[in-house]
């Protein structure tokens, strides 16, 4: 019990400092396998620290909500992300909170985030929550299912006993996992604004969309909301590992050395899945708005499709 | 004075005390007639309506709460020839009792102050008690005769409300489609009791539940589907909602989409669950596949909507499709036996009655606000109302996000319970439910993230950005009871999102009525969390998640507020270095909702955009032009539309006849009816 409220607390604190870094590594990546330097993996951590010296500029007509918009959204991307079990399972909060209250928290994060880009009423804003809205109206339904996959398939709901289940010996390859993991990829790169779907570094451009919504934010409301983006890519990459690749993790209970091995694992999921993001990304060429929903339909057919064949194939 | 013991109070006096405050409403009822001309009558109709509507809450929550042996109903010795009326809380009665009273009470509360701006308030106020009295007397029925005289009286008072502002057009044709789908769901609801009570004429219910087994339940089931349904706004069965309840007065408007519409559900959750006997398996499938398309069209409907009532009203549809996605799951796992599953479907589906009592209410009450704070229920003239209505906004935005089946607040819970539902279901025997479960789950999980999508375009375009007409810069805050009101609601709203143990625990009489079997009992759980099945399966605590988000952003608030940057300077937008000072430029209701309508609308509305552009050189503007057609309605009301237009011009002949060919006629119908007969024998 003890030892569940320790890894929480540790949880908390790991999602907040790695995910800048994870955002770091991928961009150094990114960076030399398009043969430029790039710059320094620890820059995100620069970003954030002179956002946050710097003064913050808002619109005059911004209201209460503008002000207190990037609290919620880091707030709810902070608890979402240390939810889940990165190095050890057996996390104090994991029977409070299942992995349909992660995909939910996230859906506050964004609801807060669209209207925040309305607050001001300029059409960069609106542009911006309005595609951001419209992937979601799928990118959200495909998540589930992916989770109801999941789920059915390990008999509960919460990461830290499905996690478990998942190292057990009675999981083999498994055509509903192998569609829910490709689903949720594509969730993933939707989710974190990534190429395809969007592009982190464009700015001024009229298919961006995540840039779009926080065009109007500046100082430390901007660096809230970077490092909630940050910690998103981070969050949606250690669930992927929690589901997919749970070895290594430890269970709640063990040794010292076992967390340490577990962190080391963890070390090593999040720069494979990285390099593996990064390459995907650098592959392939950025899609028209309208060929998103497309993209993002292939993801909900496939969930579903897992789903279904779970749903049939269980003997009763 | 030492408490009463809980147990001390028979049911029979609290069926009374029940019964004597369905009178008084009545009684309010015919006093409105009179002091409805002075503002301190209005006022004194609608405080007394929220007390009488309060110390009903308090009955129905004792009943529910003590549910005693037996049902002692209270006899009124009118009804039909030779027959009486039953009046009495059982457990379905009295949680559905609880939900309507409660919201009720709170929206006469916001009455006392909203109610006075009507422009006729002769044609509201008696009404109004008269159709609260109504919905009670249905939910207290435990006889077919009263539930029906009930039903009525409710669908005529509300009618009357609905027609009070009967100016425009467009109100005196919601008032006309409304009354029409009224008189056919009373019909199908009294044809389905006619088959429950049998040749005997066994019209209480308790009659009917001890010869249900031998009835047709299916034609029943039918019957229900079509008669609650078209209250609830099943789709296709809708229609007339989202013309009647925007029409209303606000404060009516709530108590319609949010709290008439449950009346209708606890109609066919009385007749289906209660008086139909053992359901069949098949039963499931068409309430679950009428249920989905319902949650799914509902929410895309109100997409394309740019008026702010009827946005609300659609979203109704929405809700009742979920509501009725957790009945058909419990009919499922009723009928195969799987008694606990049937319990956590029921309770998500009737816990979401009372979440969506609680916010809808909350926001028709704030489109109430904004409507008689601007004028406009049309979101292309609104704007910037967070500035002039704050506290408005805030409520409203309270409600939005509860709707949208966020956490911590309580529409989330209830559609997390769905959800736990549906992972309970591929134990089901049955091949098609198996097959149906997943699409009917990802189809909610679709509507619910098109719920957020709406609801942001709903307050983004009503309360930020900035004003698009005059009046929506002149507006200025509602008054004080209207705004206690909404904060009420809200709290209400975030504490059953926070203790939803609490709700469930007290629906647990009503699963043992229906299915026979109860959850787990909640508040043994440690840290107040719920854990419907097993906690190892799955738990949700909402106070945890609620607190950890306040302690996490105001951890963050402090660290930020310690090492950060104090200094704030405003400046006009940025926008990229190009903003557009006319508020035209913004983006707009429809324009928010184009790429939802360009993804889903081309397939279920037929959505066109015709671009006419100037020749170059030619400096005249260019156009874009929108198609959109309800393709319901013109695939199935406007050829019964048509078919009854064409079918009176052809007996409008009959009118002008002579005397002699009447008497033809006549004689002409009686042979017919003569042969038939000897035909039959």
């Amino acid at each position: 019990m003890i030892r569940d409220w320790q890894t929480q607390l540790v949880q908390l604190v790991l999602v907040l400092v790695v995910a800048p870094l994870l955002s770091g590594v991928t961009r150094k990546i990114k960076s030399r396998l398009l043969r430029r330097r790039g710059p320094s993996v620890f820059q995100p951590y620069r970003d954030i620290l002179k956002l946050i010296r710097k003064e913050t500029v808002i619109a005059d007509n911004a209201s209460w909500l503008f002000r207190t918009a990037p609290y919620v959204i880091f707030a709810t991307t902070w608890l979402a992300a240390a939810l889940i079990p990165t190095f050890a399972a057996g996390l104090a909060f994991s029977a409070a909170a299942d992995v349909i209250v992660i995909v939910a928290l996230l859906g506050t994060a964004r609801f807060f985030l669209a209207l925040a880009g309305l607050d001001v009423g300029t059409s960069f804003g609106g542009i911006g929550s309005s595609r951001e809205m419209m992937f979601a109206s799928l990118a959200e339904p495909a998540m589930l299912l992916v989770v109801f996959t999941v789920s059915l398939f390990a008999g509960s709901t919460q990461l830290s006993s499905i996690s478990a289940h998942m190292t057990g010996p009675s999981v083999g390859l498994n055509i509903s996992l192998a569609l829910a993991l490709i689903a949720l990829i594509i969730v993933s790169i939707a989710e974190n604004a990534r190429i395809p779907v969007d592009n982190p570094a464009t700015h001024l451009e009229l298919t961006m969309v995540h840039e779009a919504m926080i065009l109007e934010y500046s100082g430390r409301h901007l660096a809230l909301i970077e490092a909630a983006a940050s910690m998103k890519l981070l969050l949606y990459v250690s669930l992927i590992a929690c589901i997919f690749t749970p070895w290594g993790t430890t269970v709640a209970g063990s040794d010292t050395l076992a967390y340490l091995i577990g962190l080391g694992a963890y070390a090593l999921k999040l720069l494979a899945f990285g390099f593996a993001l990064v390459m995907f990304e650098t592959a392939i060429a950025k899609m028209r708005v309208f060929r998103v929903p497309e993209f993002l339909s292939v993801a909900l057919m496939l969930g579903l499709l897992g789903a279904i064949l779970l749903f049939i194939s269980r003997v009763s | 004075m030492s408490g009463i013991p809980i147990n001390s109070v028979t049911p029979f006096l609290l069926n009374q005390l029940a019964a004597y405050g369905v009178g008084l409403l009545l009684l309010l009822a015919a006093l409105g007639i009179l002091v409805c001309r002075r503002s301190f009558g209005i006022r004194f109709i609608y405080a007394s309506c929220a007390l009488v509507c309060s110390a009903l809450v308090c009955v129905a929550l004792w009943a529910l709460l003590a549910p005693g042996q037996g049902l002692e109903a209270v006899e009124i010795p009118i009804g039909v020839p030779l027959g009486r009326t039953w009046l009495a809380l059982d457990p379905l009665s009295a949680a559905f009792a609880v939900i309507v009273n409660l919201t009720t009470a709170i929206v006469s509360f916001y009455a006392i102050g909203h109610g006075t701006h009507a422009a006729e308030p002769q044609r509201v106020v008696p009404f109004y008690p008269a159709f609260v009295a109504a919905m009670n007397i249905v939910l207290l029925a435990q006889d077919a005769f009263s539930f029906l005289v009930g039903w009525e009286i409710m669908s005529l008072a509300s009618w009357a409300l609905v027609v009070s502002e009967d100016r425009s057009a467009s109100n005196r044709r919601a008032g006309l489609v409304y009354l029409i789908m009224a008189t056919g769901g009373a019909m199908a609801l009294l044809l389905a009791f006619g088959i429950l009570a049998g040749p005997e004429g066994g019209y209480t219910f308790d009659a009917m539940r001890q010869t249900a087994a031998f009835k047709p339940g299916a034609i029943v089931l039918a019957l229900a589907l079509i008669g609650a349904g078209s209250k609830a706004g099943l789709v296709p069965l809708h229609a007339w909602l989202p013309l009647a309840h925007p029409a209303a007065p606000s404060h009516v408007s709530a108590l319609m989409s949010g709290v008439m519409t449950k009346v209708a559900v606890y109609g066919f959750v009385r007749i289906v669950f209660d008086l139909s006997g053992p359901p069949s398996w098949w039963w499931s499938i068409p309430v679950l596949i009428v249920a989905a398309i319902t949650a799914i069209l509902g929410v895309l409907y109100a997409l394309m909507e740019h008026d702010l009532k009827r946005l609300l009203a659609y979203h109704t549809v929405e809700n009742i499709g979920i509501i009725f996605i957790g009945l058909g799951l419990a009919l499922a796992f009723e009928a195969s036996g799987f008694a606990v599953a049937a319990a956590l479907a029921i309770i998500a589906a009737i816990f979401h009655v009372f979440n969506h009592s609680l916010f809808k209410s909350l926001l028709v009450l704030g489109a109430g606000a904004v409507l008689s704070a601007t004028g406009e229920r049309d979101m292309e003239r609104m704007g910037g109302l967070i500035h002039r209505m704050p506290v408005t906004a805030f409520a409203f935005l309270m409600g939005c996000i509860a709707i949208s089946a966020l956490p911590p607040f309580n529409g989330f819970v209830s559609e997390w319970l769905t959800f736990q539902a549906i992972l309970m279901s591929p134990q089901l025997p049955q091949w098609i439910p198996r097959l149906l479960v997943p699409a009917v789950g990802a189809t909610l999980a679709c509507s619910a993230a098109l719920a957020a999508a709406c609801f942001v375009k709903a307050f983004g375009s009503t309360f930020l950005g900035r004003p698009r007409a005059p009046s929506a810069a002149a507006a200025k805050e509602t008054d004080r009871w209207s705004l206690g009101a909404m904060l009420l609601l809200a709290a209400l709203c975030l504490g059953a999102g926070v203790l939803p143990g609490f709700v469930i625990d007290s629906l647990a009489g009503v699963s043992n009525l229906l299915v026979g079997a109860q959850l787990p009992v909640q508040s043994d759980q440690p840290w107040l969390r719920i854990a419907p099945i097993d906690p190892a399966r799955s738990a949700y605590n909402g106070l945890l998640v609620f607190s950890m988000i306040i302690i996490a952003a105001g951890l963050t608030g402090v660290i930020v507020r310690r090492f950060a940057s104090h200094s704030l300077r405003r400046s006009p937008a940025w926008d990229c270095g190009f903003p557009e000072p006319s508020p035209a430029a913004q983006y707009s209701s429809s324009s928010f909702a184009q790429p939802i309508r360009r993804v889903f609308g081309s397939f279920v509305f037929r959505a066109r955009e015709h671009v006419t552009m100037p020749k170059v050189g030619d400096t005249g503007k260019a156009r874009l032009q929108l198609d959109l057609h309800d393709t319901l309605w013109e695939a199935l009301y406007d050829p019964v539309i048509r078919f009854v237009n064409a079918a009176a011009d052809r007996l409008n002949g009959f009118q002008f006849l002579t005397i002699r060919k009447y008497l033809m006629l006549v004689f002409a119908a009686l042979v017919l009816l003569l042969v038939i007969i000897g035909a039959w024998r």
